[in-house]
């Protein structure tokens, strides 16, 4: 599949901003079964510095610096790209059994760690948005009967946080804590993702954040519309024979075309897309458009 | 004073008789039942100090401790969180080849500590190899995944280091705890040093005690050294949290021993990877940043968002190579006590040999036999989190309920990596001079010593002596700065005094290096000087204001034209209400706190002097502390008029006294500048104001009206020396309006302010001040002689008067303009917020 996408992000500042500093996570990083065509960042006002590199997970990120005063900053990221279908089939029961799994990922005296295992360690663990607690390891735990396939227990888990769960962009904002959401049970695909994380980490198992974007569809007949998607976001869990392995649990499904992956991190503060600091600017309007366009 | 016991007759108590020691501790000053050698001298001085000495050296204690201003804030008590440091008199003695052994230990300890955190933040060969668990590095908030891979300059990532040591009951020294991210007490240990060491000068001197000053000069040199400055003179600042930060009394006193400024989050700004001060002559490159923040409190661009105390895009300007921070960011992860259990082996492997100091038996319970053996011993030992982002308080096992050690063993078996158990330290006892009345005494508590040491390209260099902190009760087991525990000076004897190493001299300066201003004045500390110079001189006004109220409601009783005009001065100033004062009310408008009241200013002048502490003589900082310490004794218990009046006395010359500072205790530069302008606009304000309303009165030829005008302007004595005689309206008001001679007249304020905006215009090539000129000549036409009664009728006289009033309000409106442009031009608007953005 090839698919076309703007990201828009339009900050409207109510006083004017004389220093600003923006971390961009707009720019897809190299991943199996995708590969970008094209990609272009246009940004207004003209920054006075930029800076393209990686971050600690190997993201492409652009740090940009804007010291003239300013009422508005509008970033757009456009992207061309082609997805590739799983080359096999996924045998989600042909997986090793996840306690074994979160046996062989801890710590043993004198148990050495190569580079997969070390990689795979930074995710098994508490980071800022993701909370390790018994509460979710015992929400998880009837999907994770003993022996069962880590894969196979995994979609139990994303079939379950999709079956409790409803979907409101209302109930939830960034800062709402996992176990707020957790309580609540409503929020949305950050929150869904973050939950999943939560669970699979406190019962040992390595799970990463995934930001992207994913194509919709629309009503029958009716044209797609300019803007109306949005940043998305799922999870992947990391499997010793497999690697890692991406399950959304807002949809239910496991990604395979529709789903475009721009960054990996531990939780959403790692690779949001837009993160800054300001100075002045008073109060700030914000709005975002994508647009996922199937070529 | 007690003047019921002479103390000079009373013959010295048996000193040790009654020391209430335990036997199943190690004794500091005991072997058995001796006094060991290393305390014998300062034993014997004790025992020939009479009553009346001890009482002495006492006092001199505390009112240093005082008069210097040393707190420290605890977190917990929100008003009035700053507690006095409670500095014991008697010092910790360390005996001269006990330290060499010691010390020899932290160093190792320090160079282990900076090679485990060059492998985390390089190879990582300690993870992959497993001597060192993943899960305890990576789940650690302080391990900052974006320094990966940053090399930091001579491979130093720990350029300050600090052990918290505890005596086991065999008399081995263990670590309970490293520093490493940035440890605090260093300064207080020099601090207690300058004061104990004058508290016993003569033994001081003659037991060689090794000075502390060398750690310093180390530690300065240090950050010159890694400073990536190129060709230019290396600049290095010390980041501090702020104010309420519960050591910012250290930040302030090291600076200052350091030589460098002084400087929040907001003082710092990053331009394309480079870290600048914003300073009053502009942006200044800042080369080595020595930071009391957090690691990840540290850049809110790419670590935590939710913090204002750091500075966005420092990693930036870190991974450019263009700024060096100390301690490297990120070296907060080795302070974890997951860490103690594994150091052995480590050290072992990186360095080939045996780690000298051990570590408190420490169980990290990530690993299943381990965690097995600590479960199974819980009631035994000491629970702690091994990650600061837990705010898990540490958990003594032997004081749980069995139901609270059942709740305990799942919450570690839930997340066993994020849990540590520790052997139960016994500390040792060491003497504490426990004051007494009419006698102190030596009672025992237990101790803990932290050390430190700093990078040199020797390696590391220990500081010799140390804090040492003292538990506040008898019997307490454990000891804390935050729960009231106390400090002590260490003296390490000297072993043979020719060993000193030799003082380290600066390089020679030349007359090229003259320096004849201060070239890194940051923004912030400018403005908050021009707030401390308007608030003194407002508190002066304003004390001065209510005195004479005070003075003429009593020798008046209540009514007359001399109150009348001072009464219109206060009711203006909403110090007191519309209604005829009444005793009450009077005293009210003393105690009052309310926005605008004398004590609301005296605490606004309080606070802007804390924010330029760095800047203010140990003289003028005392005599603000002072200040402070008469308006927060001021009770509401006893409201008297009586009392009022003494305060009012007391403070008018405390503040006279600040004034005094201002112009004989400061260097002339621009912040000096910028307080002189906040006070002469100040008093500019409040002249106008008040002579103006003077002028409104009907009785204004009144002699009393005029006495309470002289008074107010502070000129009486002047006009009673030129004149003789009761005052009268003409020479009054040449003498506060017109009189250039007179330092509370107008035009000396204007010309004063000329002389000073004049400099900073052309230190800055800012035009000259069109306001200023606009009063100057404003008030060179007021024309007296139009105000004499045979020029003009009655009626004619009081439309001059009017007029001449109008004219002054204008000129308090000018002085408002000035205020406004200075700020514009020259303050870092500290109200003007960064924020955090964040879009999905």
């Amino acid at each position: 599949m090839r698919y076309s996408i703007a990201h828009e992000t339009t900050y409207d500042y109510a006083d004017a901003v004389s220093l600003s500093q923006q971390l961009l996570h707009l720019t897809p990083r190299l991943v199996e079964r995708q590969n970008v065509i094209e990609h272009r960042l246009s940004i207004t006002p003209k920054p006075a510095h930029r800076l393209d590199r990686q971050d600690a997970f190997g993201n492409p990120v652009t740090a940009l610096e804007f010291d003239r005063p300013h009422r508005q900053l509008k970033i757009v990221a456009h992207t061309l790209i082609d997805v590739a279908p799983r080359p096999q089939r996924l045998d989600i029961e042909a997986s090793p059994a996840w306690d074994r799994v979160t046996e062989e990922l801890s710590y043993g005296a004198g148990r050495s760690f190569d580079d997969a295992r070390l990689q795979a360690a930074i995710f098994r663990v508490e980071s800022p948005y993701v909370r390790v607690k018994r509460l979710l390891g015992d929400y998880a735990r009837e999907c994770f009967p003993t022996g069962r396939p880590l894969l196979a227990a995994a979609q139990a888990l994303m079939l379950k946080i999709h079956r409790e769960f409803t979907f409101d962009p209302d109930a939830t904002q960034i800062a709402t804590p996992m176990l707020e959401v957790l309580e609540k049970k409503r929020g949305v695909c950050q929150d869904y993702a973050h939950i999943m994380l939560g669970c699979l980490r406190s019962l040992g198992l390595p799970a990463r954040y995934m930001s992207g974007y994913l194509l919709t569809h629309p009503p029958p007949g009716k044209p797609r519309l300019v803007g109306a998607d949005a940043s998305h976001a799922w999870i992947s869990v990391y499997c010793p024979s497999k690697g890692w392995i991406d399950f959304d649990p807002t949809n239910k499904v496991i990604p395979d075309t529709e789903h475009i992956a721009i960054a990996w991190g531990r939780d959403f503060g790692d690779v949001s897309p837009q993160r800054g600091v300001i100075l002045g600017g008073g109060s700030h309007k914000i709005k975002v458009g994508v647009t996922v366009t199937p070529l | 004073m007690n003047a019921q016991i002479d103390l000079s007759a009373t013959p010295p108590a048996p000193l040790l008789a009654g020391i209430d020691r335990d036997p199943a501790r190690y004794q500091e000053l005991f072997a058995g039942a001796n006094v060991r050698p290393h305390w014998s001298e300062l034993i014997a001085e004790l025992e020939r100090a009479t009553p009346l000495q001890m009482r002495h050296r006492q006092q001199f204690v505390s009112r240093q401790v005082r008069e210097n201003g040393i707190t420290y804030n605890i977190y917990s008590e929100a008003k009035d969180s700053q507690r006095p440091w409670d500095l014991d008199l008697l010092p910790q003695m360390v005996d001269a080849a006990e330290w060499r052994a010691l010390a020899a230990g932290i160093a190792q300890r320090a160079s282990l500590l900076n090679a485990v955190l060059a492998d985390l933040y390089g190879p990582q060969r300690l993870l992959r190899s497993g001597m060192l668990p993943a899960e305890l590095i990576y789940g650690h908030n302080n391990f900052l995944l974006p320094c990966q891979g940053i090399a930091v300059p001579g491979g130093t990532h720990l350029h300050v280091y600090a052990a918290d040591l505890a005596r086991a009951p065999n008399g081995a020294w263990w670590v309970v705890a490293d520093r490493t991210q940035a440890p605090s007490g260093a300064g207080y240990a020099l601090e207690n040093r300058q004061i104990i060491s004058r508290a016993f000068p003569e033994l001081y001197r003659q037991l060689q005690v090794t000075p502390l000053d060398g750690f310093f000069r180390s530690l300065q040199s240090c950050l010159q050294r890694l400073a990536p400055c190129g060709d230019e003179a290396p600049l290095s600042v010390l980041l501090t949290p702020g104010r309420l930060n519960e050591t910012y009394f250290e930040h302030v006193y090291l600076a200052r021993q350091l030589g460098v400024p002084l400087v929040e989050g907001q003082d710092l700004s990053v331009r394309d990877a480079r870290v600048y001060m914003k300073t009053l002559g502009g942006l200044q490159r800042v080369h080595t940043i020595l930071r009391r923040l957090d690691d990840d409190y540290c850049d809110p661009l790419e670590l935590r968002g939710d913090s204002a105390l750091g500075v966005p895009g420092l990693l930036e300007a870190v991974r450019a190579g263009h700024v060096v921070v100390a301690n490297a960011l990120g070296s907060g992860v080795v302070e974890s006590p997951g860490l103690l259990g594994f150091l052995p082996r480590i050290c072992e492997a990186l360095r080939g040999e045996t780690l000298a100091l051990p570590s408190v038996a420490t169980w990290w319970c990530g690993e299943a036999p381990v965690r097995r053996h600590a479960l199974e011993r819980l009631s035994k030992l000491v629970i702690k989190g091994a990650f600061p982002s837990q705010h898990f308080a540490a958990v003594d096992g032997s004081k749980l309920k069995a139901a609270e050690l059942t709740e305990l063993r799942a919450r570690i078996e839930a997340r066993p990596h994020a849990y540590v158990a520790q052997e139960q330290v016994k500390l040792s006892q060491t003497p504490v001079w426990q004051r007494g009345k009419p006698l102190g005494k030596v009672v025992a508590r237990a101790v803990s010593l932290r050390v430190y040491a700093v990078a040199t390209p020797d390696g590391y260099q220990v500081m010799p002596g140390g804090l040492t902190r003292v538990a506040a009760q008898a019997g307490a087991a454990t000891v804390s700065m935050q729960s009231g525990g106390g400090s002590k000076d260490t003296w390490v004897l000297t072993e043979a005094p020719t060993l000193l190493s030799p003082r380290q001299l600066p390089r020679v300066l030349g007359v090229r290096d003259i320096v004849r201003k201060d070239p890194y004045l940051p923004s912030r500390l400018v403005e908050n000087l021009y707030w401390l110079g308007r608030y003194s001189e407002r508190s002066d006004n304003l004390t001065r204001l209510l005195r004479i109220l005070l003075a003429r409601f009593v020798d008046d009783g209540g009514s007359g034209p001399a109150l009348a005009s001072v009464l219109d001065v206060g009711r203006a100033r909403t110090l007191i209400g519309r209604k005829p004062p009444t005793k009450a009310t009077l005293v009210d408008a003393v105690h009052r706190t309310a926005v605008g009241s004398l004590r609301d200013t005296l605490s606004r002048l309080y606070w802007s002097a804390t924010q330029v502490r760095g800047r203010l003589s140990q003289e003028n900082w005392r005599a603000i502390v002072e200040i402070h310490r008469e308006q927060m004794a001021l009770t509401t218990a006893t409201p008297d008029l009586q009392g009022a009046m003494e305060f009012l006395d007391r403070l008018l010359m405390s503040v006279s006294a600040l004034s005094g500072f201002a112009l004989d205790d400061m260097t002339r530069d621009d912040g000096w500048r910028f307080l002189v302008i906040g006070r002469r606009l100040e008093r500019l304000q409040f002249l106008a104001d008040v002579i103006a309303r003077v002028l409104r009165q009907p009785a204004i030829d009144d002699a009393a009206t005029l006495e309470s005008l002289l008074d107010l302007a502070d000129s009486t004595i002047t006009y009673r020396l030129r004149y003789l005689s009761a005052p009268q309206l003409i020479p009054a008001l040449d003498l506060v309006l017109l009189d250039a001679a007179n330092p509370h007249s107008l035009t000396f304020q204007i010309r004063e302010l000329q002389r000073e905006l004049g400099a900073v215009a052309a230190d800055f090539g800012d035009g000259a001040n069109t306001a200023l000129q606009g009063i100057e000549r404003l008030l060179a036409a007021s024309n007296l002689r139009v105000l004499e009664e045979s020029a003009l009728g009655i009626g004619g006289r009081r439309g001059e008067l009017a007029r001449l009033a109008t004219q002054l309000g204008t000129l308090g409106d000018s002085a408002r303009g000035i205020a406004e442009q200075l700020s514009l031009k020259h303050f870092a608007h500290v109200d003007d917020v960064s924020q955090s953005t964040l879009s999905a």
